[in-house]
């Protein structure tokens, strides 16, 4: 049967054949028009993500990897292509698929967080739009606050906190309805060097330990290469994958592993792929 | 401790203070010029004034015309301020249409239309409530507009991510998020409330605490004019305080709110 050929083909072709894709980009073009001008902010992009890959999206800014995450949360609809999760299709034309949007989890650039909750109702809001009562929120709250490193502020609100803790409160609202696939656009890009350090070693921790697949935007060189698995390079107008890096250190990674000669080269290379780029 | 104490008891003093040195210089003026009782009265005569007034019956009678009459007008403009301004705050063309017209009707001095309403009205309380509704109305249905509008482009990018559905976002997020706008409407259109009462008193009418005061004028009772005047300002106070707490209560998250309690700012 054609389909079944077409799926073992595929398969061949994975880098990791026993793990299902857990995202799948078919041919994704996306393109923007205003009354002057139309733009071509993506084109022909394929990507496949296996189950609890991370995969970091690198660019230049203005090479469409943020409209790529919003079309991937359901938020822009993709002018050409597919987007599947577990083999669904997140949209049909341009409407959103509910159902599979409900399996994202998404971490903005800004917290975003709402100052009226406290750090508890914050992180549990998605739960509580889902019905669930006080007592499971509550739960999943405070195990949730344990697991980002802010046990001890579930009862703060959002203005007491740090850029990094609000950020953690974020993240960890984009885990409490335990997604399938965690989405993050520079979710640290608002945070000084040494707090954005830090919180690259617990989002290791936290993807491991929710065994989470995670895509994961930056404009951040060595920041990509530190967190993923993989490293998808676009390039701009229109963006396309100018090249895929495997990053082969084991993860949860140390703060030493910037100091691997390949580390270093793997970072050299992108660097010099980056600055050839106009 | 004692910082933290000392700043919350700054305020209660350094007020106190301030009134007492106006009372004493008030006093001293009056003896070192010997102006007339009829023009400027002491403090003391005022205050045994004030005794006078505050123990007659009649005057609480007045008051409550006057705090009804404001009440009244302000929840007026409250409910259609809100309204309103939901409106014209989430649908542009609207807007649009109408910016001329409410641009216009703010410019124009509403004070003005008093005698009007008091043909319109006629003497009683009706004419008081519609100039005290109409002055507190433009600062409620400003800042709602603005408040409806102002919700974050990040926060409702939250909720769509969330699948959210609209009444979701306005229960968690727009209705929040406006709060605060509504409150600084209120407190501004509370003190206009007052102000649209107590200007239709003066002009029409034989009941309330701005008719007492035209009354006290023509008898040329100087202190019993100031007992009065001191107590619209209380009266206007308390509703102001009213609001005030409403907002404390309501929300104590914005940071108008805790930064008074904290001093942070």
């Amino acid at each position: 049967m054609p389909t079944d050929s077409a799926e073992t083909l595929h398969q061949s072709t994975n880098a990791r054949p026993p793990a299902p894709a857990k995202l799948q980009l078919v041919g994704i073009g996306k393109e923007f028009h205003t009354k002057r001008a139309s733009t071509h902010a993506l084109s022909d992009i394929h990507l496949t993500i296996s189950d609890g890959e991370f995969v970091s999206l690198i660019g230049r800014s203005g090479c469409g990897k943020t409209t790529l995450l919003r079309m991937l949360a359901g938020l822009l609809s993709p002018t050409t292509g597919q987007i599947m999760v577990e083999g669904r299709s997140l949209w049909n034309g341009a409407k959103v698929d509910s159902s599979v949007v409900s399996q994202l989890g998404v971490v903005f650039q800004e917290a975003n967080l709402f100052p009226w909750y406290s750090v508890a109702d914050n992180i549990s809001l998605p739960l509580r739009l889902r019905g669930l009562d006080g007592r499971q929120r509550r739960e999943r709250a405070y195990e949730l606050a344990e697991l980002v490193g802010l046990k001890g502020f579930e009862k703060s609100y959002p203005r007491e906190l740090s850029g990094g803790m609000r950020q953690r409160v974020a993240i960890a609202r984009a885990l409490s309805i335990r997604p399938k696939l965690l989405l993050m656009d520079e979710p640290f890009g608002a945070l000084d060097a040494l707090t954005r350090e830090r919180m690259n070693i617990e989002l290791q921790r936290i993807a491991l330990a929710t065994k989470a697949t995670v895509v994961f935007v930056t404009h951040d060189i060595t920041e990509a290469v530190f967190l993923g698995d993989r490293v998808v390079h676009l390039t701009p107008r229109p963006g396309r994958i100018r090249r895929i890096t495997s990053v082969g250190f084991e993860r949860p990674r140390g703060i030493d592993v910037q100091t691997e000669p390949e580390f270093g080269a793997i970072v050299r290379d992108l660097r010099h792929a980056l600055d050839e780029e106009e | 401790m004692t910082r933290e104490r000392s700043r919350r008891l700054l305020p209660w003093l350094s007020t106190a203070l301030i009134l007492l040195a106006f009372f004493v210089a008030w006093d001293v003026f009056v003896r070192v010029t010997g102006v007339s009782e009829l023009v400027l009265p002491p403090p003391l005569t005022v205050a045994e004034s004030l005794v006078t007034v505050v123990t007659d019956p009649l005057t609480w009678q007045h008051a409550q015309v006057t705090a009804i009459e404001t009440i009244g007008g302000f929840l007026i403009a409250l409910v259609s301020g809100v309204a309103v301004g939901v409106v014209l705050g989430k649908v542009a063309w609207i807007e649009r249409g109408l910016r001329p017209l409410i641009v216009a009707s703010q410019v124009v001095p509403k004070v003005a239309l008093i005698p009007l309403f008091v043909i319109w009205f006629g003497f009683g309380m009706t004419s008081k409530v519609v100039m005290s509704a109409m002055l507190a109305f433009f600062p409620i249905m400003l800042n709602v507009q603005l408040g409806v509008r102002s919700v974050e482009a990040g926060q409702r990018e939250v909720m769509r991510s969330l699948n959210a559905s609209r009444w979701q976002t306005f229960r968690h997020l727009e209705l929040k998020s406006t709060m605060p706008y509504v409150f600084a409407g209120m407190e501004v259109g509370i003190v206009f409330a007052i102000i649209g009462t107590i200007v239709g008193e003066y002009l029409g009418g034989s009941e309330g605490l701005g008719y007492l005061v035209v009354r006290t004028l023509n008898e040329l009772n100087a202190p019993a004019l100031f007992a009065v005047i001191i107590l619209l300002s209380v009266l206007g106070l308390l509703l102001y305080f009213a609001v005030h707490g409403l907002k404390r209560f309501f929300i104590p998250w914005h940071e108008s709110v805790y930064g008074l309690q904290d001093g942070n700012r």
